[in-house]
């Protein structure tokens, strides 16, 4: 499968930096999304999902 | 604290619910009819408006638009309120919204099936319902914005997330599709030629499917499972990371309809490869889902509704299982074009979309009318009879597909095709056809079941009437982060940022497919031997895209041996710079069409198209018997079609403008010579020629009739570069 990507990468200048940055984007996103939701307290998290509970 | 007093707006969620059911039915009645058109292709014959090609986007933007769509502002109008504490921010923009929208499906009722389409799937709309839908769409989200920005509670619950990731995704995939030059109040080409348009309609309409059809969705199942099993939902740290990742990757996913397709490989693999990601955060989603209802499974088996969304999330489940295999290239290669694909989407359509909605539709009717449902054994009879009815749609199309798949593969020891003859591979899987038609059947049945249902228990129950309710005011803060305010904490209660950062997680994907497609050259090497349609092959060719011959037949043959033995040279990027829209197709219910070009005579054509079973006995293909009527067609329009075409980069000159007509007229006199080559059509052409002098009618003669136009655009198919190809393999 990976012939169907050699290719045309290599016609690309400066094309080893493209790998770097995709790795960091999708690393630096789902490590913002663990910090998200692990920095919230266990009582906060119970309360926001109690809301479609609470009413009526 | 004040408690403020305020009412819940019931009225406008009754209004969407009522549509939706009044929709479905109409949606999945055509949809049962194309089913039995499979099986009796000539039951509407000689019925333009009724036949297969035009009534295809009828049932899937009914099903989508109206009975979805409708479903979907139902349930965001009463979850919405409820979650944000305060009424709807306008009860006119809620009206606008409720009336535009219907006003929307029956103009779109009206058009496609008169023959208004731009043929860009689930995008089929003209450009004047196209505006529309973008202003009522607007409307929708002000409506929602506000309302969020007026609410009395502090943080935004995760299903009005989806929701806001729903109207900015689907207002942005739309506005981008759609950019098409009018030529007519109800005609205009796509901005976009060829592998572009193919890349820009695809990436709109796999993201149609992710943000129409499966986040909204998943907002009414945060809010709506837990809220029916009486239980929080399973994490919500979980459905946190499910929301961010679904929309950050489902975007980029597109190019998986168009693999071994002449689309630049590196966004095919890029589109595999998010693909099989997708996998995770669909999958969490699921199992969040189901896991809410942990310690009350005992529920499910007494009440209907807590089935219904067990079964649909279920669906979601096996649908978005099946979404990433079908995206690896050696599983597509069987799939694509065939029945799986069919089967594929009524899973998710029946069982996720349909379940889905049928649960809250029985949880909500009784809710707002105050009285109990009519029937929870129907509602029960329902859910069995549409289970069963999902399995009889789908397991057969799944036979059919691989079966079907296997057959056009299959190869003789002396390298010739075993099924040389497409019809062949079409006469195997009837009986698979006619499953299905009754699955269909079933399904539908529950549905009416379901009216009847919510019929008697309004009838019995109270009047809707909107809900009072009180809820303290929110105390203003800044918008600035509190002092020991967490910054999730701070964004999650800014709709504006938030909103904007989701336009972010979704616009790179797509900017990063669609950029280089569109500014880099040599992603469509081009090929000096293809040339532009003559006037007559554009008007065939608009003709090709008014009865949707495109639902049936792809132009793209993809590099497979089998393929290239049957069809001829696999299609190439440069050959589709001139198409405004792309026609490439994603069903082969018939075979592909783009080396059509010279396989046969005018005469084969024209005797095909009258009556399909002649030339090809068994054949499902209906007849288009309105395209030899005894008028001329109408060609008023195309210099200005030209025109536009140039205004898009094809290259007429102002000489092959003010030439059109004689050249059109050139072009049909002599495919009309070409046919009184046949004695059988100089008999009846004579005859008929006779019988409007008898009646005293105006006698048209065939070249100026659309069947000429039609055959002079078939005859064009693939046949730039496959003079040359013969050559060069002399």
């Amino acid at each position: 499968m990976l012939k169907f990507v050699k290719g045309h990468m290599d016609s690309i200048s400066g094309i080893e930096i493209y790998p770097i940055i995709s790795l960091s984007i999708f690393f630096i996103f789902f490590i913002v999304l663990l910090v998200w939701v692990f920095t919230y307290s266990k009582t906060k998290i119970n309360e926001l999902s109690e809301m479609p509970l609470k009413e009526d | 604290m004040e408690m403020q007093q305020f009412y819940y707006d019931n009225k406008i969620v009754k209004k969407f619910l009522y549509a939706s059911i009044l929709f479905g039915v109409v949606g999945m009645l055509v949809g049962l009819i194309l089913a039995i058109l499979f099986l009796f292709p000539n039951l509407t014959d000689g019925i333009s408006f009724l036949s297969f090609g035009r009534l295809r986007p009828l049932h899937t933007n009914a099903v989508i638009f109206a009975f979805v769509g409708n479903a979907i502002f139902a349930g965001v109008y009463y979850s919405m309120q409820r979650l944000l504490k305060t009424r709807m921010y306008s009860d006119l923009l809620s009206n606008i919204n409720f009336w535009g929208w219907q006003l929307i499906i029956v103009a779109a009722a009206i058009t496609l099936p008169l023959g208004y389409s731009t043929s860009k799937e689930y995008a089929e709309l003209e450009w004047p319902i196209d505006i529309a839908i973008a202003l009522i769409w607007v409307v929708f989200g002000l409506n929602m914005i506000m309302t969020i920005v007026k609410r009395r509670e502090r943080h935004i619950y995760v299903a009005i997330w989806f929701y806001i990731a729903t109207f900015v995704t689907v207002a942005v995939l739309h506005i981008f599709n759609s950019l098409e030059l009018p030529v007519s109040a109800l005609k205009s080409y796509s901005v976009y030629a060829g592998v572009q348009d193919a890349l820009v309609q695809w990436w709109y309409g796999h993201n149609a499917v992710a943000f129409f059809l499966t986040t909204p969705f998943l907002g009414l199942m945060y809010y709506f499972v837990p809220k029916v099993a009486n239980r929080p939902v399973y994490s919500y740290r979980l459905s946190i990371i499910h929301f961010w990742s679904l929309i950050f990757i489902y975007i980029w996913a597109g190019p998986h309809h168009l693999l071994y397709s002449a689309l630049p490989d590196w966004a095919q693999n890029l589109g595999v490869v998010f693909s099989v990601m997708l996998i995770a955060p669909s999958w969490g989603g699921m199992i969040n889902g189901l896991l809410t209802l942990r310690g009350v499974w005992d529920k499910v088996r007494t009440d209907a509704v807590l089935k219904f969304f067990v079964v649909g999330i279920t669906g979601y489940g096996m649908a978005t299982f099946e979404g990433p295999m079908l995206s690896l290239k050696n599983v597509n290669a069987i799939a694509h074009f065939t029945d799986w694909i069919i089967a594929h989407v009524h899973v998710g359509a029946l069982a996720w979309n349909g379940f889905m909605t049928f649960g809250m539709i029985y949880w909500l009717i009784p809710r707002m009318t105050k009285t109990k449902l009519y029937s929870e054994k129907l509602a029960n009879f329902h859910f069995w009879i549409g289970t069963l009815g999902i399995v009889l749609y789908s397991l057969p199309l799944y036979v059919a597909g691989f079966t079907q798949a296997s057959m056009w593969k299959q190869f003789n020891p002396d390298g010739t095709l075993v099924y040389g003859n497409f019809l062949e591979t079409v006469t195997q899987i009837m009986p698979m056809y006619w499953m299905r038609a009754i699955g269909g059947t079933l399904y539908f049945t529950g549905l009416i079941v379901l009216v009847f249902n919510v019929i008697k228990t309004v009838s019995a129950g109270s009047k809707v009437e909107d809900e009072l309710a009180e809820a303290p005011a929110l105390a203003i803060i800044s918008a600035k982060r509190q002092k020991g305010e967490k910054w999730h904490s701070w964004l999650e209660r800014r709709p504006i940022q938030f909103m904007l950062l989701s336009i972010v997680a979704i616009l790179i994907g797509g900017i990063v497919q669609i950029i280089p497609t569109i500014v880099i050259k040599s992603n469509i090497p081009t090929i000096a031997a293809v040339k532009p349609y003559s006037p007559l092959e554009l008007q065939g060719r608009d003709l090709y895209i008014r009865e949707g011959c495109v639902g049936c037949h792809s132009q793209m043959i993809r590099p497979f041996r089998s393929e290239v033995e049957r069809y001829g040279e696999y299609s190439k990027a440069g050959e589709y710079v001139y198409d405004h829209p792309f026609l490439w197709g994603s069903k082969r219910t018939g075979p592909d069409l783009h080396r059509e070009g010279g396989k046969y005579n005018d005469n084969w054509h024209f005797n095909h198209m009258w009556d399909p079973q002649s030339t090809s006995p068994g054949s499902i293909m209906p007849g288009y018997k309105w395209l030899y009527d005894n008028k001329a067609m109408d060609h008023s329009l195309i210099e200005k079609k030209m025109e536009a075409m140039v205004t898009l980069g094809v290259p007429y000159t102002d000489e092959d403008i003010k030439n059109a007509r004689s050249n059109m007229d050139a072009q049909a006199a002599g495919i009309e010579k070409s046919l009184y080559g046949d004695p059988d059509f100089v008999k009846s052409y004579e005859e008929s020629k006779n019988n409007a002098r008898v009646r005293g009618e105006e006698f048209v003669p065939m070249k100026d009739r659309e069947i000429v136009a039609l055959i002079s655009y078939l005859q064009r198919l693939g046949k730039d570069i496959k003079v040359k190809e013969t050559v060069q393999n002399k």
